[in-house]
């Protein structure tokens, strides 16, 4: 870590949009009230992850939307030093991370780190959760260091 | 009974290739012509002997009719794409080869042709609403669990396999650095390469990072052209202009829980940090009755450079893991490597035409004129993609 070393930071609000179904909204729903919740089959108990219309052990499509503690394992990451498109141009660095839930069977979500400088994120590492409101509508899941 | 053997490939041709939207005031279409002229006349054949298309990703807008019809080809018999993107390149000479094995067909064209004038790959995943965005996933329920992170990028998505990779089995950028400046030292000797200019380890640590761990030479080019490749039965192949290059195996698919790969990210841990190809190289391996040994040149699909690693590993080059050691070691070197890959300087140093130049090198190899030939080449592996469903490969023989 050099001490220049910015902050990640995070794509703007502006490219942020949702297309949820029947399958998704009840977890969008539960995100914009600060819940992370994740389905799990109500026959075979597989957690399944993103939320769609099968269990692909059992093939059941009933689930239970078992809420989760908010905390996280990093399972890895990129960061993103080059803007894509224009509207990230002042948003680099930010880090894409793929997360894993414990205790779901691996399920791994993709969310944001934040409040890390880039050098510092270690595959491996406690993560908990920070919600992000992105619009009066949309609240998605960011992850930070977990406090010791 | 199998197809192996059945078919051969007996002619290649392409266009010119463009840096990204310089393939302008050309059509698509246009490109696509061209190339299949030019593989017809390699073979010896015109377009009245066509009576099958057999393509993968995007190649013709995935239609055949406006071109069936624009270049005048007597009757279409088979017509079909393989799903998926990039990963079918290989497999759709596997196609064709099965059209033909099947009877369905005679003389099958494989094609790819692309122009990045209006859109980039290089952001295919982006949100929504970009104009022009030809090559776009759409919004869609399933996005929505990858787009908000400011995933947009295939090289940002593949960015994280290889961060897991590295983790996994200590493989290091120098690793992804050797695949980088092996590959452009073959592009080097080649009239046909975009990138001439020699690359060096310190060229590669002084580019700039665009998703760790993946800087600027990690990333294939942005490319316009089109490549086609021409495939019928191996007795037919006999009277043609040069020696059939036999089919000896093709295989395309994958785990289904690989599935959608890049953009979901809940691949089974065990795999996770793969190139996918896993199952569809022990396929490969057993139609052809060969194993990773009996291969003399790989032309292993490169959008991204970590990506010739895992594959290495998933054929069997060496064991999992290893891959990053293998390649330092020297072992994909053109003329003293013991499996020289992308002798034709792959799509990180040549072009980027979707993987199809692989195919096109292959048979050259195996005719013996390619312009960074390996010595009394008898086995070429070709694949395609590193991508969600399906990967694909092609085993050729001389």
């Amino acid at each position: 870590m050099t001490a220049d070393e910015p902050m990640a930071k995070l794509p703007p609000a502006e490219l942020i949009a949702l297309t949820p179904d029947v399958f998704t909204a009840p977890f969008w729903d539960a995100a914009r009230d600060h819940r992370l919740v994740v389905p799990r089959c109500t026959a075979c108990a597989t957690y399944r992850f993103p939320p769609s219309a099968f269990c692909f052990v059992c093939r059941s499509q009933a689930v239970d939307w078992v809420e989760q503690p908010g905390r996280g394992v990093l399972y890895s990451y990129t960061v993103a030093w080059h803007p894509l498109l224009p509207e990230v141009h002042d948003a680099v660095p930010y880090v894409p991370a793929v997360v894993e839930l414990p205790d779901t069977g691996g399920v791994r979500l993709i969310a944001n780190l934040v409040e890390v400088r880039p050098s510092e994120v270690r595959i491996g590492m406690d993560l908990e959760l920070v919600w992000r409101d992105v619009h009066p509508d949309v609240t998605v899941a960011t992850f930070r260091p977990a406090a010791r | 009974m199998g197809m192996q053997d059945a078919a051969a490939v007996v002619g290649v041709g392409a266009t010119r290739y463009y840096k990204r939207g310089q393939s302008l005031p050309q059509t698509p279409l246009e490109l696509a012509g061209t190339a299949m002229l030019a593989a017809l006349a390699d073979a010896g054949l015109t377009v009245d002997d066509v009576d099958g298309l057999a393509l993968y990703s995007m190649g013709l807008g995935g239609d055949t009719s406006l071109f069936a019809q624009v270049m005048g080809i007597p009757e279409v018999r088979f017509t079909a794409t393989l799903t998926g993107g990039g990963g079918g390149s290989a497999g759709s000479v596997g196609l064709a080869a099965a059209a033909i094995h099947a009877g369905m067909a005679t003389t099958v064209v494989s094609l790819m042709t692309l122009q990045q004038a209006a859109s980039r790959f290089g952001t295919s995943y982006a949100p929504r609403g970009r104009p022009g965005a030809q090559y776009s996933a759409p919004p869609s329920p399933e996005k929505d669990f990858t787009s908000p992170s400011g995933l947009m990028g295939p090289g940002q998505m593949f960015a994280v396999l290889a961060m897991r990779h590295m983790h996994e089995y200590g493989t290091r950028r120098e690793h992804f650095a050797e695949v980088a400046i092996s590959t452009r030292a073959n592009a080097i000797r080649r009239e046909t390469s975009l990138m001439t200019a020699p690359l060096t380890l310190d060229d590669y640590f002084n580019a700039r990072m665009i998703a760790e761990p993946l800087c600027l030479y990690d990333f294939c080019l942005e490319c316009d052209g089109a490549v086609a490749v021409v495939t019928t039965s191996l007795e037919r192949a006999r009277d043609l202009r040069h020696p059939p290059v036999r089919i000896r195996a093709s295989a395309h698919g994958g785990h289904g829980r690989w599935g959608q790969a890049i953009t979901w990210m809940n691949m089974p841990d065990e795999y996770f940090a793969s190139s996918g190809h896993r199952p569809v190289a022990q396929r490969l391996w057993a139609m052809a009755g060969m194993t990773a040994a009996d291969v003399d040149v790989a032309l292993l699909y490169d959008h991204f450079s970590p990506m010739v690693i895992l594959q290495l590993e998933d054929y069997g080059f060496c064991p999992i893991g290893e891959g990053g050691p293998f390649v330092a070691d020297g072992n994909i070197r053109h003329g003293t490597g013991t499996v020289p890959v992308n002798t034709h300087g792959g799509n990180l140093s040549e072009a980027y035409i979707i993987g199809m130049t692989h195919v096109k090198e292959a048979v050259e190899q195996l005719r013996g004129t390619a312009v960074n030939q390996v010595d009394g080449a008898e086995v070429a592996l070709v694949t395609g993609g590193p991508a969600s469903i399906p990967t694909s490969a092609l085993l050729l023989t001389r």
